[in-house]
């Protein structure tokens, strides 16, 4: 967690000046104050060995997916290799080491998040999928006509549009809360929409396109006070940060695995146990079911009851994997690295003439989103490909955020905890290259 | 191999810097906007016809180097054109940018050639047609939204 008086506090432990191959300025500490061994950690993932038209992969687009571990493709591999077979139905050995397999990860999700039981932890193909479920399982059994869902005006498409589909299911009304140019929430504004006829807040953690982080306890106390549950997508939070559902104390969390180190096609919804109890199921299948008969049928208690057909076994089991690589190397350890790449990158970045930052919260993590002035973003995620760089270029699937910014896009750089100073070098030096071709 | 210097030629960086025909026009009798949602860039075109002749043609809107410079191009290339002469030239743009023309036949694309280096960057061709996408629409139809997807 970044504060603008940590980026000056940080500009001690950034005194010494790297070498003269840089073509920017910026102080580069010698010595990380985090003792994070990157070099070493780096090798534990085999897509950042190769290079790119012959250069090295500078890969600065993890708030789009995150790479993945060995271990998370060797566990998934071994799975499809030696276990695999179908959950929660065989009677058979491989039947029983798989649903064995499935089980454990739901266990490791609920203490890697602190939930009080496995009971709220289902499994989802994604944050998209887990915040389509709270919408069309919570909100159409509680919203009628004339009701409001409060968002916020940086929500990534996916916390925008399964409400605004309920809204037309329900009458209700989604109302987004103001943010500020430097992309903070504007919380007072937000407290002014929570009324009478607030039935839910859906909120983002961790912004994709600005990398504000939201004070979400504030905001969930403010919610709470007025008897209204809160839905936090957690998609780029949880890659991050420490989330811990009892200090949020949110209803619903979503995120996804493929975000966290994991496989794509997995991901989490965590329920408040009573909430996702009354709720409806959201698909109907296999594996949800208590008893079927052709009149009617009666749900398998939670979590099974939302988790209709065979889930992506192979990939629950690689996010075990993820979720354990995540904990061995320490979350705190990982913010604090991304920390300082973040503030670095920032320092490198916005001095470079002609280049303005989007999205400079007091508090952010992992994502520098910025414009060059005479320069389309797609032009300059062209430029840097060529030289190996991933970042990306465009709207971010935050369309609304880009709108009230007054950017039709940006380019964002966003990180990991194996991105080193280097490739923040790396990156200020591709955009000078682009500077030059653009002047 | 990819080449970014035969992807931003200095005509397209020219045209992206000083775009030709980059104006609303107000007494036109046709207008298409084009969308890549992609992206989120969109650019309206305009044109004037005359007796099946287009006799002015504008645009304005967001866009990369190379939309924009495809768009400014786009204007100067079908001004004075019918419109079989005009749809003719989109399918040679799309082929040239696609990598799918014939060597012969780009001599009659004149500036136009500046995009080949589009075919090597199969994720770009989107850029280079939107403008196309809309020129074809507002052909087709006097108040016509398109998208590149």
């Amino acid at each position: 967690m970044r504060g603008a008086a940590g980026q000056r506090g940080n500009r001690a432990v950034l005194a010494e000046r790297i070498g003269s191959e840089s073509a920017i300025a910026a102080p580069r500490p010698s010595r990380p104050a985090v003792p994070l061994d990157v070099e070493r950690v780096r090798t534990d993932f085999p897509i950042l060995q190769q290079t790119i038209r012959g250069k090295p992969l500078v890969y600065l687009d993890n708030a789009a997916t995150s790479q993945k571990p060995r271990v998370v493709i060797d566990s998934m591999a071994r799975f499809y290799a030696a276990e695999n077979a179908n959950i929660h139905r065989g009677v058979h050995h491989l039947s029983e080491r798989a649903t064995e397999a499935y089980d454990r990860v739901r266990e490791q999700v609920a203490r890697f998040i602190n939930a009080s039981s496995t009971r709220e932890i289902i499994f989802t193909r994604g944050t998209t999928e887990g915040i389509n479920l709270v919408a069309q399982s919570y909100g159409r059994t509680h919203l009628k006509p004339g009701d409001d869902i409060i968002i916020t005006a940086m929500e990534h498409h996916s916390n925008i549009v399964p409400w605004q589909l309920l809204c037309e299911q329900t009458g209700a009304v989604l109302r987004a809360a103001p943010i500020s140019d430097t992309g903070e929430l504007d919380v007072e504004g937000y407290e002014q929409l929570l009324g009478d006829r607030t039935r839910l807040v859906a909120v983002v953690h961790v912004s994709n396109a600005l990398g504000t982080i939201n004070p979400i306890k504030r905001l969930v106390a403010l919610a709470h006070e007025r008897g209204i549950p809160v839905l936090v997508d957690g998609a780029q939070a949880a890659p991050h940060l420490r989330v811990d559902m009892q200090d949020l104390d949110c209803d619903f969390f979503v995120f996804s695995g493929h975000k966290v180190y994991g496989p794509t096609g997995v991901g989490v919804l965590y329920g408040r146990e009573a909430l996702l109890e009354q709720m409806p199921p959201y698909q109907g299948g296999g594996d949800m079911i208590a008893t079927v008969t052709l009149q009617r049928s009666t749900w398998a208690p939670l979590p099974a009851k939302f988790e209709a057909g065979t889930p992506a076994i192979a990939g629950v089991i690689g996010l075990g994997s993820a979720l354990e690589y995540v904990d061995k190397l320490g979350l705190d350890k990982i913010a604090a690295w991304e920390d300082e790449l973040l503030g670095y990158a920032t320092e490198s970045v916005s001095q470079i003439e002609g280049v303005r930052l989007i999205g400079t919260a007091r508090k952010k993590a992992g994502v520098l989103g910025f414009v060059m002035e005479g320069v389309h973003p797609h032009d300059i995620g062209t430029i840097l490909d060529d030289e190996g760089i991933a970042i990306r270029a465009g709207h971010h699937c935050a369309q609304p955020v880009m709108e009230r910014l007054g950017v039709p896009a940006t380019a964002r750089a966003s990180f990991a905890f194996y991105n080193t100073f280097a490739e923040v070098d790396a990156l200020a030096n591709g955009l000078l290259t682009v500077k030059k071709m653009f002047a | 191999m990819a080449s970014l210097s035969g992807l931003y030629q200095d005509l397209i960086l020219d045209h992206n810097r000083a775009p030709q025909n980059f104006r609303r026009m107000e007494d036109a009798n046709r207008r298409a906007e084009g969308i890549n949602p992609l992206c989120g860039d969109r650019l309206t075109v305009w044109l004037k016809m005359e007796d099946g002749i287009i006799r002015d043609v504008a645009f304005q809107g967001s866009g990369c180097a190379i939309s924009k410079a495809s768009a400014s191009l786009m204007t100067g290339a079908v001004k004075g054109k019918t419109r079989a002469e005009a749809e003719a030239l989109v399918e040679r743009f799309r082929s040239l940018v696609t990598g799918s023309l014939q060597k012969d036949q780009t001599e009659s694309l004149g500036k136009l050639v500046a995009f080949s280096g589009l075919s090597e960057f199969p994720i770009r061709v989107k850029c280079a047609s939107l403008s196309w996408h809309a020129l074809r629409a507002a052909l087709d139809e006097p108040d016509a939204v398109v998208s590149t997807e």
